[in-house]
């Protein structure tokens, strides 16, 4: 048998996929990085838009990049910086009377608002802030074993108990009734001001399928609380030069750690040779060989395509098949000709989120359609404007505007799928009543809905996380059970993308986890290319 | 046009076999049961007779409620073998593989045959539906997989003398039909599909046409059988066989993984005396075979299945094993006075090391109801091997005429 080249290969050149292939590249490894597409990034780069415009073609901020990501790989040595953190999210309003959430969700409330209502929020976002740190450890560690586990699975589940119990009795009262709650019924036990709630809810739903209303969406908000940027829990920022910059911190990175990195290599069957993966075929047919084969594509892509079912037991098969991912966030974005023309913003408002959705209840009635397989009728925004925090992005003077819209469901009624059209037009036609005149102002633009997505980047469903974010689908159930520890029935491969736990988003989590997983592996089988 | 709605249902709750007129002509008793959906008998006229039939004449059993699913595609040998613990690329066209599959963990779901009808072709006769699971099993494989069990009529054609009968119906040819092999006779009754299997242990054969035929196969059969003493028999006396011939039955001697609603009481192959049929050295993957080759390589099996010699002649069901009189190892799943090998014969689950390596000194605790009252005794159980009985007839080819 020829002796393979690389210890390692990472299929997938997203940000997880670039940060295992750095975080093992470090550990000594010799890694091949390997992406379909002619860049890297995968939904996380930033792409060129109209010439002199350049755009996050879909993720657009940045709210849980791991810390220890950061430190491990130096990204800051490597060219991350924040360009601006805390960001502000403002609750447009068609009357005149926008609501602005300054500071990590909501610190302050900028707007009229009532007395009675400010005191409500700052008691609920202290508490949900609380639980959610509760939860974050949770949320970025590997997910314990709860059979055959060991010290550590228990030492897990053991301070997610005793951060419980660190609550104080009321509280840990508290925690435990709401874990389950939507937020819907949670605002609707705290606050009362259309603007504010609109703007929580849809914090929690943005990239699931889930209404306000729905089962779970309490926890949803969680995961996104649990984040944090710069150093501050629950806060949102723009780096500098856009969240392509990580993107292009990671890939210093993973060069300086020696990394290959090959762009345009689709990766068509993972080779499973004894049982073990042995390495990867590409779509050009050329065969590379190594004795680990960490996936940062989606799990049941991974297995059921790359692998294939012929490996595997059938109750896992079933399982992966079953697994949620659906997508319901479109992505447009605008190359503009001068400024949005949105009534009433500073500077510092611009730079931050807009939100356009005049109710939670509206947002329901948003998701009411997707449920039924057509896109909502008045489709909710998350606005920003990353030229604004990076002029670089456009010319001088021009900007970029980057939208997403909810909700455009995966799977469509065959008679909704000419409602593509429709919606852009809607999304467009929501943007001009708050920013009338930006429609003249359009002189490029890219309009992906999850079907997009799923083509562009291979994404099952075009879903945000590789797989709906709900309880049967998150911790030790992610992506589904028997794969939550990252590896496979397959020795030597692994699962290090978003499928995997804690979820997306542009974290580096489970690439974090997955790596700390193949180290110990390698070092239990003794020595580093465990031939 | 459209159908008229079911409105009588709850008159038959159970259906009725293709042979069903002619059985229930032969029935006697009234002694039914229902099997898989279907009204089958348990004792038609008298059990000894029909479990004497069995060794030492023809016995015709009716087998068509026994579930049977067609597979067929350029994947289906892949699917098979992928599905089953046995090596489906050894199993040639025209033969049939008694074999099991199991789950992720390799705990048995179902025994039962597989047979090879045409190189993408293959016919899974079990005691137990699996049609969620087989259709999962099919993602990723060229196959298609249809439940067929209302489309094949069967019967099994069992005993010393199921040569001469089919031989005499004009089954040209039948004296070369070895064990395990499938064969297509032409004749009086049209088609027939007939394979050299059977659940008794004996010489004998399982025959399967579609329904329309079924009525004329058993008139077949049974004219030709007469002076052959060819006779109908029923689940009881096929139990009895089924024992001697020490075969074990699904929801008996073990419970389906996908029904045991308590973890602990799964079995893998090796934990029901079907370790043979793992073929941990196939160089493919199948269901199960991680949890297997772990499983072999701790030697971690919890359990086994042994065959016992019981002393006395009352039979053991449902009784509780010990070691020493005192401590409980296992319990019985089936038990009978053997009428053929003159032994009390009994198959029985044990915790391990019971039963693998300690097998002396096992006793079992026998409840013999005498006139409302519970005589209990302690006898001793000696482990055998199994089968208890194993003619050389079963296997003779050409088979003898007796």
């Amino acid at each position: 048998m020829p002796t393979p080249s690389f210890d390692a290969i990472v299929v997938g050149g997203g940000h997880n996929g670039l940060a295992a292939a750095a975080l093992l590249g470090q550990a000594g490894r010799r890694v091949l990085l390997l992406e379909a597409s002619d860049t890297v990034g995968g939904a996380a780069r930033t792409v060129a838009l109209a010439p002199g415009f350049r755009v996050p073609e879909i993720a657009h901020l940045a709210n849980r990049l791991h810390p220890d990501i950061v430190r491990k790989l130096d990204l800051e040595r490597h060219g991350l910086a924040f360009a601006a953190t805390n960001l502000s999210t403002t609750s447009l309003s068609a009357e005149g009377r926008p609501l602005t959430l300054a500071g990590a969700f909501g610190e302050r409330l900028e707007g009229d608002i009532a007395d009675s209502e400010r005191a409500a929020w700052a008691a609920l976002r202290g508490k949900l802030l609380r639980f959610a740190g509760v939860l974050a450890p949770f949320l970025a560690q590997v997910p314990p074993r709860l059979k055959n586990g060991g010290v550590a699975d228990m030492m897990t589940l053991g301070k997610l108990g005793l951060g419980i119990r660190r609550l104080g009795r009321d509280d840990m009262r508290e925690f435990l009734r709401m874990v389950l709650m939507n937020i819907a019924d949670v605002l609707d036990e705290e606050v009362g001001d259309d603007r504010l709630r609109a703007a929580v809810a849809f914090d929690a739903v943005l990239g699931t399928s889930l209404g306000p209303r729905s089962p779970n969406s309490l926890m949803t908000l969680f995961y996104r609380l649990a984040g944090q940027a710069n150093g501050v829990q629950a806060a949102t920022a723009q780096p500098r030069g856009g969240m392509g910059a990580i993107v292009a911190a990671l890939s210093a990175a993973a060069k300086a750690a020696g990394v290959t990195i090959r762009t345009d290599a689709a990766v068509a069957s993972i080779l499973v040779e004894d049982d073990r993966a042995a390495g990867v075929v590409l779509a050009s047919g050329e065969e590379i060989r190594a004795p680990v084969v960490a996936s940062a594509m989606n799990p049941a892509v991974t297995l059921l395509s790359l692998v294939g079912a012929r490996h595997l037991d059938t109750g896992l098969v079933r399982r992966l098949s079953h697994v949620r991912s659906k997508g319901t966030v479109a992505k447009l974005n605008l190359a503009l000709d001068g400024p949005p023309p949105f009534a009433g913003l500073g500077p510092e408002g611009l730079a931050g989120r807009l939100l356009t959705a005049p109710s939670l209840q509206a947002i329901e009635t948003a998701f009411d359609a997707a449920k039924y397989g057509r896109f909502s009728d008045q489709p909710a925004l998350e606005i920003t404007v990353p030229s604004a925090t990076d002029p670089a992005l456009a010319p001088a003077g021009q900007h970029v505007v980057s939208i997403n819209a909810i909700y455009a469901p995966f799977r469509l009624k065959p008679d909704s799928e000419a409602g593509r059209d429709g919606f852009e037009a809607r999304i467009l036609a929501v943007l001009e009543r708050h920013a009338p005149g930006i429609g003249n102002r359009i002189v490029g633009k890219d309009f992906l809905t999850p079907a997009d997505i799923e083509r562009r980047h291979r994404i099952p469903g075009g879903h945000w996380h590789h797989g709906e974010l709900s309880i049967d689908q998150m911790f030790m159930l992610r992506p589904v059970l028997g794969l939550a520890q990252y590896a496979t029935p397959v020795a030597g491969l692994y699962l290090c993308g978003a499928g995997s736990h804690p979820g997306g988003g542009v974290s580096g989590a489970p690439a974090l986890n997955a790596v700390s997983r193949i180290l110990a592996d390698g070092k239990a089988a003794g020595g580093k290319s465990r031939r | 046009m459209r159908r008229a709605l079911p409105r009588e249902h709850f008159e038959k709750p159970l259906w009725h076999t293709p042979f069903h007129p002619r059985i229930a002509a032969l029935m006697t008793h009234e002694q039914w049961y229902g099997w898989g959906g279907y009204l089958s008998p348990q004792v038609i006229r008298d059990e000894e007779m029909e479990y004497f039939a069995i060794r030492n004449a023809a016995s015709l059993f009716d087998v068509s409620p026994m579930v049977k699913y067609r597979i067929a595609g350029p994947d289906a040998a892949a699917y098979c073998d992928r599905l089953t613990v046995r090596d489906v690329f050894k199993l040639k066209p025209g033969r049939v593989q008694y074999t099991a599959w199991c789950d992720d963990d390799g705990k048995v779901l179902d025994d039962g045959t597989l047979f090879r009808l045409a190189p993408d072709e293959f016919r899974l006769c079990c005691q137990e539906r699996h049609l969620p699971w087989l259709l999962d099993s099919a993602i990723g494989y060229d196959v298609e997989i249809a439940e067929v069990t209302e489309e094949i009529a069967a019967l099994s054609l069992q005993g010393p003398t199921s040569y001469a009968v089919l031989r005499d119906a004009g089954f040209a040819g039948i004296e070369t039909l070895k064990p395990f092999d499938i064969r297509s006779f032409d004749t009086a009754a049209g088609a027939v599909t007939v394979s050299r299997t059977g659940f008794t242990g004996d010489l004998g054969y399982e025959l399967f046409v579609p329904p329309a035929q079924a009525l004329d196969l058993w008139d077949l059969l049974w004219n030709a059988g007469q002076l052959h003493n060819i006779t109908a028999i029923g689940f009881a006396a096929l139990d009895l066989a089924r024992l001697e011939a020490g075969f074990i039955m699904a929801g008996s001697d073990f419970v389906p993984a996908e029904h045991a609603i308590r973890a602990d009481r799964r079995r893998s192959p090796y934990e029901i005396g079907l370790g043979w049929l793992v073929a941990l050295d196939k160089p493919r993957h199948f269901n199960g075979k991680r949890a297997l080759a772990a499983e072999k390589a701790k030697n971690a099996f919890r359990h086994c299945l042994v065959a016992l010699d019981i002393d006395g002649n009352v039979p053991a069901e449902h009784a509780l094993v010990y070691h020493r009189g005192k401590r409980e190892v296992g319990h019985i799943t089936a038990a009978a006075w053997s009428p053929t090998v003159k032994r009390n014969i009994a198959l029985a689950s044990m915790t391990r090391p019971y039963g693998d390596t300690v097998v002396n000194d096992l006793w079992v605790e026998i409840y013999a109801l005498r006139e409302l009252v519970y005589s209990k005794s302690l006898v001793r159980a000696r482990i055998v091997e199994r089968p208890f009985f194993n003619p050389k007839r079963r296997s003779a080819t050409p088979p003898g005429v007796f």
